[in-house]
């Protein structure tokens, strides 16, 4: 907490006047500034929640080496190169922007500014300094766990995905999802809603709520609040929370959560960094790296835990993967032949829905 | 003793002025001494939030950017209040507008020449026009109450964009990302000062603004506006007719929120995005109020609320100052203005003060 006194407001006045100065006084001795930028609020307790706690895991590794700084909220689009704009005045010259849409801000920030770094999260162009990278985690792999399990819990064979955008991200989790249903139980149907929003309580239990009446008695979503699963608690359905351990809003429906774990990656980015051994070249973290992860899979008989758990187990050793062909399509076409897998690049373009899924991308 | 409001013969021309300054003043006050009292650097935060912004020049094309789209809404907002005719709506007819221009950018991609730009100008006004036309025509057909019409053609405004952006829109190149592909060089506004994004559609709104501010004091459009608000049934004897107003007031706000609109597209953005949505058409109203409905104090009010915005962001970033604070200054700026309109219309006068010993008793002197 800071006391209010004239030294400090004058402090404060002299240090923000003074900030474009500081920025080129910094030596190599001086610990590396990093800025974080956010999408949403830092305690949404999913998406956003899980970057600062991977914030703060790196600050704890790195100690004194490195400083850090972030900004909440920022919205996507020209106010997002503002906001980098500004932590880079301020000193910043490593940028991690931790949201697609900021994706053209990181990209012009990083060909305005040749000495700093940028990491974009969920971004996929390249800039011209050489001076951005981007990464993402294989969410799709925990979707797997849970299609399987659900397909095991369910009596009608109808599961439900509440969708947020159609884009990738999204897609990948529900193909995955079905896929992995289907494997278990050949005549899974997956009923999808989009509801064009991360982060909307209302909207999300609102749809929760029309999935179950449509039929669905098992469910997971890919939305940021905890809203789903504290409808499927009220209403008996087993449910799977995402981005973190969502257990305590549905005590005995919420049988596991998805966790994203950025911590191990900021770490070994930004010292990389400090170390001047950074590079460009994009990442993508799974199970098998620890950037992904599962909370503990509980109120379930025991063999759909050891299911879920052996789909894991093959994530981490490299023996599973849900795109090993051969897929088809809504429509029953081949998309991924037999004997072949998804690369990296068709995970992440991914634009079309598997066989099983019961609802269809805006086109 | 105690405090008591007496009306005044006429409204305060001072105090009409004066309360604007002094509701910005009071919001720096308060804010100081709230931040300070939950434990924070409170004049630190006042002076990141309003001073900050202007004292480092690299911020001035920020703010000017962030104003731009909140004046040029705001001057057509204050044109229908005057008339007492709430457009709540600009935030739907800014995202058409936006649409109408892309729609003219996705078709001409291909193309070159110095025409494109303005095509998608005048799209982009056509859209806004053209939203706002729909409240204007229930209004005036089937007396529906516009502030609900116009507010909630604003959702399907964001709905028929997510349903752009996400399908036919997108990039092909994109990977499937919700956004459009970026504008080509021939669909760009110029950039004024190199290296930043003060674009010429700035210039055009001041020029708007002024223009306006001059046809409502001194044209007989101006003067049919003010006295179908201020006088209906004066407007309707001196043959001013109030449907006609209705579709003036729609068709003129929504066409400069459809502008603004475009010329965020064409300037800061560069493509439509599901992010595209900033809300400046709803604290548009905020801006229009805060500039008395007068076109040139609506340019300062535009800049006091981009100031904020501006302000907000440093604030979090050198202070760590939760992202709420800006909010939370720009809720009190209203409020103190809201409160202070009282000041118009009432003075307030001390009655029953028992005259103190040491000074001899005056009668209140009026």
């Amino acid at each position: 907490m800071i006391k209010l006194n004239r030294r400090n407001f004058i402090g404060g006045a002299a240090a923000a006047a003074s900030l474009p100065m500081m920025a080129s006084k910094a030596t190599a001795a001086d610990p590396l500034k990093v800025g974080y930028i956010y999408v949403g609020p830092i305690n949404d307790g999913g998406w956003n929640t899980a970057h600062e706690a991977g914030r703060q895991q790196m600050l704890k590794a790195l100690g004194d080496k490195v400083q850090s700084q972030y900004v909440e909220n920022v919205p996507e689009g020209p106010d997002a190169e503002r906001v980098l704009r500004d932590l880079y005045n301020q000193g910043n010259r490593l940028l991690y922007a931790t949201s697609f849409g900021f994706m053209d801000s990181a990209v012009k920030v990083a060909q305005a500014y040749p000495d700093v770094t940028v990491e974009m999260c969920t971004g996929f162009k390249p800039s011209s300094n050489n001076n951005l990278s981007n990464y993402n985690i294989r969410f799709h792999q925990a979707r797997s766990i849970f299609g399987t399990m659900a397909a095991m819990l369910s009596k009608t064979g109808v599961g439900a995905y509440l969708g947020t955008y159609p884009v990738p991200e999204v897609i990948s989790g529900i193909n995955s999802f079905t896929i992995a249903a289907r494997k278990v139980n050949p005549n899974w149907k997956t009923k999808i809603i989009w509801i064009n929003t991360w982060f909307d309580p209302a909207k999300e239990a609102d749809a929760a709520r029309a999935l179950i009446d449509q039929g669905a008695d098992v469910m997971t979503q890919h939305t940021d609040s905890p809203a789903a699963v504290q409808v499927c608690e009220s209403k008996g359905v087993p449910t799977f929370g995402q981005g973190s351990d969502q257990s305590q809003f549905g005590p005995t429906m919420c049988k596991s959560s998805s966790l994203d774990l950025w911590g191990a990656f900021y770490t070994q980015r930004t010292k990389a960094k400090v170390d001047g051994t950074w590079k460009p070249e994009d990442t993508y973290w799974g199970f098998k790296e620890g950037a992904i992860d599962i909370a503990p899979i509980v109120h379930v008989p025991d063999d759909v835990k050891a299911a879920g758990e052996k789909i894991k187990q093959g994530w981490i050793d490299g023996t599973y993967d849900c795109y090993a062909g051969p897929i088809k399509d809504q429509a029953g076409n081949i998309k991924i032949a037999d004997g072949a897998h998804a690369t990296d690049g068709d995970i992440l373009g991914m634009n079309w829905l598997v066989e099983g899924v019961d609802g269809s991308l805006p086109s | 003793m105690r405090l008591k409001f007496e009306k005044r013969a006429e409204p305060s021309r001072f105090m009409l002025y004066a309360t604007p300054v002094g509701a910005v003043l009071l919001t720096m006050l308060v804010g100081a001494i709230i931040f300070t009292a939950i434990g924070y650097n409170g004049f630190g935060a006042v002076y990141q939030v309003f001073i900050a912004p202007l004292a480092l020049s690299y911020k001035w094309g920020d703010i000017a950017v962030k104003a731009s789209p909140l004046i040029l809404i705001g001057v057509g907002l204050a044109v229908g209040n005057r008339a007492a005719i709430w457009n709540i709506g600009a935030e739907g007819q800014y995202i058409v507008g936006a649409l109408a221009g892309t729609g003219i950018g996705i078709l001409t991609k291909d193309m070159h020449g110095p025409w494109i730009l303005p095509l998608m100008l005048v799209a982009g006004m056509v859209g806004g026009a053209a939203w706002g036309a729909v409240p204007a025509l229930l209004r005036n057909r089937f007396n529906v109450n516009e502030v609900l019409s116009s507010l909630m053609l604003t959702y399907v405004a964001v709905h028929l964009m997510n349903q752009l952006v996400t399908g036919p829109w997108k990039d092909p190149m994109g990977f499937s990302f919700p956004q459009t592909a970026l504008i080509t060089a021939d669909q760009m506004l110029p950039i004024l000062v190199p290296g930043t994004y003060v674009h010429l559609g700035i210039v055009i709104t001041l020029i708007i603004a002024v223009a306006l501010w001059f046809l409502m004091s001194r044209s007989l459009m101006g003067f049919q506006v003010r006295v179908v608000g201020s006088a209906p049934s004066a407007a309707r004897h001196g043959g001013f007719s109030q449907k006609q107003t209705v579709w003036l007031v729609f068709l003129l706000s929504g066409a400069l929120a459809g502008l603004a609109g475009i010329f965020e597209v064409t300037g800061p953005f560069q493509q439509m995005s599901l992010g595209f949505p900033q809300n400046y058409g709803f604290t548009a109203i905020i801006v229009a109020f805060l500039g008395r409905l007068n076109p040139l104090g609506v340019i300062l009010a535009g800049i006091v609320l981009a100031i904020t915005y501006v302000g907000g962001d440093l604030a979090q970033s050198v202070l760590q100052l939760p992202n709420a604070s800006k909010g939370i200054f720009q809720a009190l700026m209203l409020f103190f203005l809201l409160a202070s309109d009282i000041l118009i219309r009432y003075r307030v006068r001390l009655v029953g003060a028992p005259a103190p010993a040491a000074v001899p008793a005056r009668s209140p002197a009026e």
